[in-house]
């Protein structure tokens, strides 16, 4: 029997020996971060987004008008239930613009119409110091650092000091929420409406 | 019970207290109190160690011995897990050294970080530096979740707002504020060049009161930096330390400007590595020229010395280089009563370690 056995294992190749000539091939490769796609990628209409943030500013504050004007809407649908349609738009269009990360307190306006979840480090209060001597990411080395877009957007917007102020940390808990509903709401909220009655 | 005249900035009662609070002071740290003093401050990076040996960590400290005013404890410098910065911090606060505990916000959330600035504060740490911290893709283990909960501006708001308005982030009241001298990092060698000064105006701000800059060896981008920082009006509410460090070989200049972020190395000075017989000397002599060059900068209130793997040149480049100006930092000394209790438990060192318990009791009794 013990003989029998030797003999297996000299022929036999062993399990372990098997998982490892086979890692290369079942190593899962998630697209997204292959060195090919990461080429591939030229975050085209995000620089667009910061080369136009002074229309892009002048187009928001219109914009975060009307939709402080349909204040009443809002309040007849439901702040609540206005959410869920709301939020699906918001993500289209600032995820096609601004590579939106959705984390629901937006302040484009003071990054110079640059998303600073874009920042591997989700920096929200400027540039690490790692940033390389072409202006590119210190983590992902074809990427333009966030911040410094944010740097050049800011200068040309009509606020020019917005991005001077300091920033609060993010509130997790608000990720995935609609930043547009949040902001009418507190705005109502300020001009003496009651916010979110409907909710 | 001493007999020699206790030094200045040292608690009288124990080396390892924290000093009188002064007017003014927000720690009773001796690095706080050199600076508003006016005095050319010198730090020192410590080389964390890779091991659970209390030992490894005293020897390295002992090196700067005398010649810094505060050792800087990293928190995995460059994502490389090392001993942590706490833990470093528990041990020199016991003997007595001004540590700057650094936090860096890729490995914890908030909930952490102002539990650990409580238990800091707590153990006699006087110095904290918040700190964002390198990319996990840097270090060793890239597979790490970054966490960056807070960035260091927030950071730096945070604990501003323990120590001075004495509450959590979330409004909860604490009994005993950690009283810490705040200090950030600044590096004016990385792009945006314009948005640099901004930034520190900003961490002021935020509640920086001292700053550590990256590695300086380009002058006069440096003198350009501190140019707007006096315009700005921000030297008078914040020190400055200048980074410098001595540059083993020009192969390893090369390999810093190109594999560690954000330091910058001018062409001129990995030429006149390569130039020199002896490039450790000449890296030496590098960093002492340097600092000779910041230390005349208007408005820089200090250096801070990091020499990765070379620490043994600290002493001889602060002592060549005259920052001191005779002046002789904190360092610990044996007293009086120390060699008291060295002479009274001496026989602990021979006496017969193999002796149980029940040994001894069987000797007491049998006397």
């Amino acid at each position: 029997m013990s003989g029998n056995e030797a003999q297996t294992t000299t022929r036999t190749v062993a399990q372990a020996t098997l998982v490892r000539r086979a890692r290369d091939k079942l190593a899962y490769k998630p697209a997204d971060v292959s060195p090919q796609r990461r080429l591939q990628r030229r975050y085209t209409m995000r620089l667009w987004s910061v080369r136009h943030a002074r229309f892009l500013e002048w187009v928001y504050a219109r914009f975060a008008d009307l939709f402080l004007a349909l204040h009443p809407v809002w309040n007849a649908i439901g702040y609540v239930r206005a959410e869920r349609p709301v939020k699906f738009i918001e993500r289209q269009v600032k995820g096609l613009m601004f590579d939106c990360r959705m984390c629901g307190q937006c302040v484009l306006s003071a990054t110079g119409m640059s998303c600073p979840m874009n920042c591997p480090k989700q920096l929200r209060n400027g540039p690490c110091g790692g940033v390389r001597a072409n202006g590119h990411c210190e983590v992902e080395p074809d990427m333009p650092c966030v911040w410094v877009k944010a740097w050049e957007g800011a200068q040309t917007m009509r606020a020019t000091d917005a991005i001077l102020a300091v920033q609060k940390p993010v509130d997790q808990s608000l990720r995935e929420t609609s930043a547009w509903l949040r902001v009418t709401a507190l705005a109502a909220g300020e001009r003496g409406d009651r916010p979110e009655s409907g909710a | 019970m001493t007999t020699r005249p206790p030094q200045i900035d040292e608690n009288p009662a124990g080396i390892e207290l924290p000093l009188e609070p002064l007017p003014g002071h927000s720690s009773r740290g001796r690095l706080e109190r050199v600076l508003r003093r006016g005095e050319f401050a010198v730090t020192a990076e410590l080389n964390p160690p890779d091991s659970a040996n209390a030992q490894d960590v005293y020897e390295r400290a002992a090196i700067f011995d005398g010649w810094v005013d505060g050792i800087n404890a990293v928190d995995a410098s460059g994502a490389n897990c090392h001993m942590s910065s706490l833990g470093i911090c528990a041990l020199l606060t016991r003997m007595g050294y001004a540590t700057i505990m650094q936090i860096a916000c890729r490995d914890r959330n908030r909930i952490a970080i102002q539990g650990d600035v409580l238990g800091a504060a707590a153990m006699g740490v006087a110095n904290i530096m918040c700190l964002t911290g390198d990319g996990v893709q840097a270090g060793d283990q890239p597979g790490a979740k970054p966490v960056f909960d807070l960035d260091c501006m927030s950071l730096l708001e945070t604990v501003r707002t323990m120590r001075d308005e004495e509450k959590f982030l979330s409004g909860r009241a604490l009994t005993t504020p950690p009283a810490v001298f705040l200090g950030a990092a600044i590096n004016p060698f990385a792009p945006p060049f314009d948005f640099r000064p901004l930034r520190l105006a900003k961490k002021i701000a935020a509640g920086a009161q001292f700053v550590q800059s990256q590695y300086c060896y380009d002058v006069p981008m440096l003198e350009e930096y501190m140019k707007r920082v006096r315009d700005l009006g921000l030297t008078e509410k914040c020190f400055v330390l200048v980074g410098v460090g001595p540059l083993a070989s020009a192969r390893t200049a090369r390999w810093i400007r190109s594999n560690v972020p954000g330091v910058h190395i001018p062409d001129a000075v990995v030429a006149r590595l390569e130039g020199a017989g002896n490039q450790k000397q000449e890296g030496k002599r590098l960093c002492i020229d340097i600092i000779n060059e910041v230390k005349e900068i208007d408005g820089i209130s200090g250096i801070h010395v990091m020499a990765y793997r070379q620490e043994e040149y600290v002493a001889e480049i602060v002592h060549e280089s005259g920052v001191l100006k005779g002046r002789k930092p904190w360092r610990r000394e044996p007293r009086a009563d120390d060699a008291l209790v060295a002479e009274r438990l001496d026989h602990i060192l021979h006496d017969n370690a193999s002796e149980t318990p029940v040994d001894m009791v069987k000797d007491v009794v049998s006397e």
